[in-house]
């Protein structure tokens, strides 16, 4: 069905009769599908024209863009084109009392540091001997219910998501370039990924928030205006342990990223366009995959899944559900 | 009593689901991806030439076809939900009466199957109608939705993903 179109080549992307047209200065062309696109990523240096955006708003095609050194700068996103008064009302009703917030807030933590632990396990199980991060994140979560506000809240998270960074020196197993070297670049590397990796989950996110009627800019557990869709953070809390960091560790345990594929005098933090690209490809197809979803008895997709807790928020601001967040269940 | 705009859309799902209904009114619409609509639409297009085709009535009952200003179609691509079809034309054929346009009956269009059915508006439809608006009315103002109905429908129903999950 649909896809998503990832742009690394410097050109101009215009409207083109019934497509959109991505012409590198060498003359070569690619020719995007408008019928079969959920969104657009501009790697390179790009130019385009209102005709093109006007084009992508008629179409709904959201475009998120990144700057020369792959940091995510921004979306068009096309105007809002399906909105509900009530739901509106009542996302807006469920910030302003603390009580509710900090409900769903806790429903956000509580699934992301369930997802996190999975991980671990997972590792754990694979002689990474990580028992005491076991234990200590599941004393950590036990504060989560107990958390009085969303500044406590953020506390718990902030602990739980040291001590889990703390122990991807042991999953991480690439020995040449991560575990011989000084502590630093290997530090750098990581952060770079992470940082990459976490702006592809926000725009997936925003991607599917955008099909739905709820307004990206009110949150939860995130503070509205720490970035303009700040909906979009709270989801990706839940999805980053399941999506990005499972990715992350998939690249570097099998030699896919490896130093190379940063600029050394970047200090690591420049990620190379062959490194973007790499990691592209595996998030594409990690998005793709199927999972058979136990509820809904379908197969469903990991972006999918992104889309399904839309709809179980909706319905707990609707009163007619109470949320869950998503918890890795295999 | 509220003075609501009742379309044919929301006269057709208080038959199919009134959960459906509710959520339709309140603007959470899953359609947009559902590929039974695209479906739909396609049909739509290619059934009738291009005058007369999807008259929109007082801005709230949207009539596939007129023919002469006689007889309404309304096309549809299966007969799964017939009855609910039969009342939604019902209801076109009320709505349009009421505003002085003298329709004698409706028809209902498969045009994949190659079938049509005649749709006439009793008096005794007539009052149905008006109490059916009447429970339209309230299900639409309750704070809450109605259940899910747990029915067979529900699985090629566009909202199938949301109300099971
Ligand atoms: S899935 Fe079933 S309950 Fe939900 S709206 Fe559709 S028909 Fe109604």
């Amino acid at each position: 069905m649909s896809e998503s179109f990832y742009l690394f080549s410097d050109g101009e992307l215009k409207r083109k009769d019934n497509v959109l047209r991505m012409t590198a200065p060498d003359g070569n062309f690619k020719d995007i599908k408008v019928n079969m696109t959920r969104d657009i990523y501009l790697f390179g240096e790009v130019s385009l024209n209102t005709k093109a955006l006007n084009y992508a708003g008629q179409l709904s095609i959201p475009i998120h863009i990144f700057n020369f050194y792959g940091f995510y700068t921004g979306s068009f996103f096309p105007k809002e084109t399906s909105v509900s008064g009530k739901l509106l009302v009542e996302q807006v009703m469920h910030y302003s009392e603390d009580s509710k917030r900090l409900k769903i807030a806790k429903a956000f933590i509580e699934a992301a540091s369930y997802n996190i632990l999975r991980n671990i396990r997972y590792y754990n199980e694979r002689n990474r001997d990580l028992e005491n991060t076991i234990n200590e994140i599941k004393n950590l979560r036990n504060g989560i219910e107990s958390a009085g506000d969303i500044k406590s809240l953020m506390g718990v998270e902030g602990s739980i998501r040291k001590v889990y960074y703390e122990c991807w020196t042991s999953i991480i197993k690439q020995e040449v370039d991560f575990e011989k070297r000084v502590k630093r670049p290997p530090d750098n590397m990581v952060n770079t990924l992470i940082s990459f990796v976490n702006s592809l989950i926000y725009t997936s996110c925003l991607s599917e928030i955008y099909v739905t009627q709820l307004n990206p800019t009110v949150s939860y557990l995130h503070s509205p205006g720490e970035r303009r869709f700040s909906l979009c953070l709270d989801i990706s809390e839940i999805f980053k342990p399941l999506i990005g960091d499972r990715l992350i560790f998939s690249l570097l345990n099998r030699n896919m990223i490896t130093e190379k594929d940063f600029e050394k005098d970047s200090n690591y933090f420049y990620l190379k366009d062959t490194g973007r690209k790499k990691i592209l490809m595996e998030y594409d197809e990690s998005m793709n995959r199927t999972i058979k979803h136990k509820e809904l008895g379908r197969n469903v997709s990991y972006r999918h899944l992104i889309r399904l807790e839309c709809y179980k928020l909706i319905k707990h601001l609707m009163g007619d559900k109470e949320y869950e967040g998503f918890k890795i269940w295999w | 009593m509220i003075c609501l705009r009742i379309t044919g859309t929301m006269f057709y799902y208080y038959f199919v689901c009134q959960r459906k209904l509710w959520y339709f009114v309140n603007n959470i619409t899953l359609e947009q991806e559902n590929e039974n609509v695209l479906l739909g639409k396609l049909i739509d297009e290619s059934s009738y030439g291009r005058e007369d085709k999807q008259v929109l009535i007082d801005e709230t009952v949207n009539v596939d076809f007129i023919k002469d200003w006689k007889v309404l179609h309304e096309v549809k691509k299966s007969k799964s939900i017939e009855e609910a079809s039969m009342w939604q034309v019902k209801y076109y054929i009320y709505f349009l009466r009421q505003r002085g346009i003298k329709i004698e009956k409706g028809v209902l269009d498969y045009p994949k199957i190659k079938q049509r059915k005649e749709v006439l508006l009793t008096k005794q439809d007539e009052k149905e109608i008006e109490e059916i608006l009447h429970s339209i009315e309230k299900i639409v103002i309750q704070e809450k939705s109605p259940e899910v109905i747990d029915s067979k429908i529900c699985r090629a129903c566009a909202y199938y993903e949301f109300c099971y999950i």
